[in-house]
């Protein structure tokens, strides 16, 4: 168990088997995300308040739950970098960070877009909404500390201890979003994510979700790949990877 | 923890007291050093020279504890320094390179306070230890409008009054005219003639004689 | 050797910053005067009619602590790593989540409690009516504990760092914002006549957890920003 997680903790055989995954994870969202469009857009029934306006949430309810759901898995790849001092789960949260920070901008983007028609405003402060912006801001806060250190270890330490204290505190904030938000707003009006969906209304949405988890498992190989690239500038299996292909 | 005991109980054995293994240290894209080894019995010293740059005081704070190795390990007695700091690091006195004083306390208020956290030592052992450096007069004014040697002298005193078996000592000399330098190396010799170690980093060559003392260079 | 014990140790660290402190009694008043002016600017700004201002009142109070805590995190350890006592409090046999902690504690003392002693005048100049005055002191005694921690762990991250600044800001916001919306809630709710308790007990929560968490975080942080 061991040598097989160092082993795959070791640049090199990463660097091989990543490429070997990618093109599956890349074709597998593609055809995901046209299903699931094609079934959420056409064949899924239009809401009966909402009419064919809920159908945003398509896109909104797989970028928010991503958005989270990456966070937490930095976090998860900072941990074990700091504990185990393996680089390449350091290469790993820093790669997550910046595709996080997009579907939480996506999922905000799409969120405001679908608050023109059910409220008239392009920015609801609705509790979701308000705990996906802060989910940008910790964002923000991690990437603004890994480029204002320069060297990469302490970059990597640093960083990894602050996705840590941020993972900690998304409940809390979370919580003290929805609290505030009852306060104020004791009837509020979230039809987004509702529990009670269809059946054919959800399963695009589950479509959907699988086809961002592969794009988003993709990605995250790639921006690895990448990392990994710069990181290991200079050393032999590199220069015997590159002259051999 | 068996381990660490037959070491200390076992003095024909003559196992290191302190102890580092393939030690390897990069800044940045540049490796400052690799596969180094160091070892230091009781009453000995070693001498680590090198041109500037070479990773000298990263080296030692390295074998502090103050800094994480890509690779190797340090061991005092027998175990991990990183594993139990608190033990280590209540044999172990550090002087580097800044004097590490506030500016504003006087050098009686400062060392008070860093022996406090080590020994339960009152004024009068730092007043002595002051004294000894050669103090006595600028023991109660501010750091701050102290000379650069007579701050390197608080430092020297608080090494001194420390009781710490291992002294990590970066530059010592700096700053110190010749009487200064001269009482550097009494000291080190009176420490080492107590068993204790000494870990020197230095330009200059140091005034210690005898069998005990070894030197290593780093490139 | 005999290591004292960590009470003592604790205590030592907190008289030394306390006695720094008092030989720079200027300086100790600046986040103070920070949040007394900040709550100046809003009656400028806005308009000083009494019924917009005590409409206001609660969120100018809390944004203004919550801006005077983060110009406070920014010196709390910044001289400590620049002299280089820091470094010798991370080789001594203390250990150094205690010390952080008495050294956040002594920060507390020195820029969060006079805040929650001045918070009255600020509140009455808001016209915030007189009976929410005790909870928001209560509810500002429990916050800026929290504020100091919480700031502590974050400027242990940065203060190596030569372009770090407004990146403090950055990091303590987002993990701070639920003690500005549990405190300003608690004094909205002693306005309206409603029970605060529920919100200062959230506030105490939240500060149990940030004392037995924060210390740890601040240790590995300086031990990172030390390397």
């Amino acid at each position: 168990m061991w040598t097989w997680i160092h082993k795959l903790g070791s640049p090199p055989h990463f660097y091989r088997i990543s490429a070997r995954l990618t093109p599956w994870f890349s074709w597998a969202a593609l055809l995901l995300i046209v299903a699931g469009a094609y079934g959420g857009l056409y064949v899924a029934p239009a809401d009966y308040q909402q009419l064919d306006g809920f159908r945003i949430i398509y896109v909104h309810v797989p970028s928010a739950s991503l958005s989270l759901f990456i966070y937490v898995n930095m976090a998860l790849a900072a941990a074990v970098g700091l504990i185990w001092r393996i680089k390449l789960a350091h290469a790993v949260a820093a790669a997550c960070a910046p595709i996080g920070a997009s579907f939480t901008f996506l999922a905000l983007a799409t969120g405001s877009i679908w608050a023109k028609p059910m409220w008239g405003t392009w920015w609801v402060w609705d509790a979701r909404l308000t705990s996906e912006l802060v989910l940008l801001f910790l964002y923000f806060g991690y990437m603004a500390l890994r480029a204002a250190i320069d060297d990469d270890t302490r970059a990597d330490r640093a960083s990894a201890l602050l996705a840590i204290i941020g993972v900690i505190n998304v409940p809390i904030i979370k919580y003290s979003v929805e609290w505030w938000n009852t306060l104020h707003q004791p009837a509020t009006i979230s039809k987004m994510g509702k529990p009670s969906m269809d059946f054919d209304m959800l399963v695009w949405l589950l479509v959907m979700l699988a086809g961002f988890m592969c794009f988003f498992a993709a990605i995250l190989l790639t921006r690895v790949r990448a990392e990994v690239l710069l990181r290991s500038r200079g050393q032999k299996w590199l220069r015997n990877t590159v002259e051999g292909s | 923890m068996n381990n660490s005991s037959n070491m200390t109980t076992d003095p024909g054995e003559r196992a290191p007291l302190l102890e580092g293994r393939d030690l390897e240290l990069w800044r940045g894209d540049r490796r400052l050093f690799h596969g180094i080894d160091v070892s230091l019995h009781q009453g000995e010293l070693l001498h680590i020279t090198g041109p500037n740059g070479c990773g000298k005081t990263s080296l030692l704070r390295v074998l502090c504890g103050l800094t994480l190795p890509e690779t190797g390990v340090v061991r005092w007695r027998g175990r991990p320094v990183m594993r139990s700091r608190a033990d280590y690091h209540a044999e172990m006195s550090y002087v580097g390179h800044r004097e590490s004083m506030k500016a504003d306390l006087s050098p009686v208020e400062n060392l008070c306070f860093d022996l406090g956290l080590r020994r339960d030592a009152g004024q009068a052992v730092v007043r002595e230890a002051l004294d000894e450096v050669g103090l006595t007069a600028a023991a109660e004014v501010p750091a701050r409008s102290l000379s650069a040697g007579q701050r390197r002298r608080v430092s020297i005193a608080r090494c001194m009054a420390s009781r710490a078996r291992l002294w990590v000592l970066d530059e010592p000399y700096t700053n110190l005219d010749v009487a200064g330098r001269e009482f550097v190396d009494e000291m080190m010799t009176r420490h080492l003639g107590g068993d204790g170690l000494v870990l020197l980093v230095a330009h200059q060559s140091h005034g210690v004689a005898g069998r005990s003392v070894r030197q290593m260079e780093l490139v | 050797m005999d290591i004292p014990g960590l009470g003592t140790a604790f205590w030592l660290q907190v008289k030394r910053d306390l006695q720094l402190a008092f030989r720079h009694m200027g300086q100790l008043a600046n986040p103070l005067m920070f949040f007394i002016m900040v709550t100046t600017l809003f009656p400028l700004a806005l308009n000083p009619m009494p019924k917009l201002l005590e409409a206001i009142a609660p969120g100018v109070v809390w944004v203004a602590a919550l801006l005077a805590s983060l110009l406070a995190a920014e010196g709390l350890f910044r001289q400590d790593v620049d002299d280089g006592t820091m470094e010798q409090l991370a080789l001594s046999p203390q250990p150094l989540a205690l010390m952080l902690l008495a050294k956040t504690a002594a920060h507390w003392l020195i820029t969060g409690l006079p805040l929650v002693i001045m918070s009255p005048i600020v509140a009455y100049a808001l016209f915030l009516p007189r009976g929410a005055v005790p909870t928001t002191m209560a509810a500002l005694a429990l916050a800026t504990p929290i504020l100091s921690l919480v700031g502590g762990a974050m400027a242990a991250l940065t203060v190596g760092l030569r372009r770090g600044g407004g990146l403090l800001s950055l990091l303590i916001l987002p993990i701070v914002m639920p003690v500005l919306i549990f405190g300003a809630r608690a004094t909205d709710m002693a306005m309206t006549g409603m029970d605060p308790v529920g919100a200062l007990y959230l506030l105490a929560a939240l500060l149990l957890l940030a004392m037995s968490l924060t210390p740890f975080a601040m240790a590995a942080a300086m031990r990172i920003s030390l390397d």
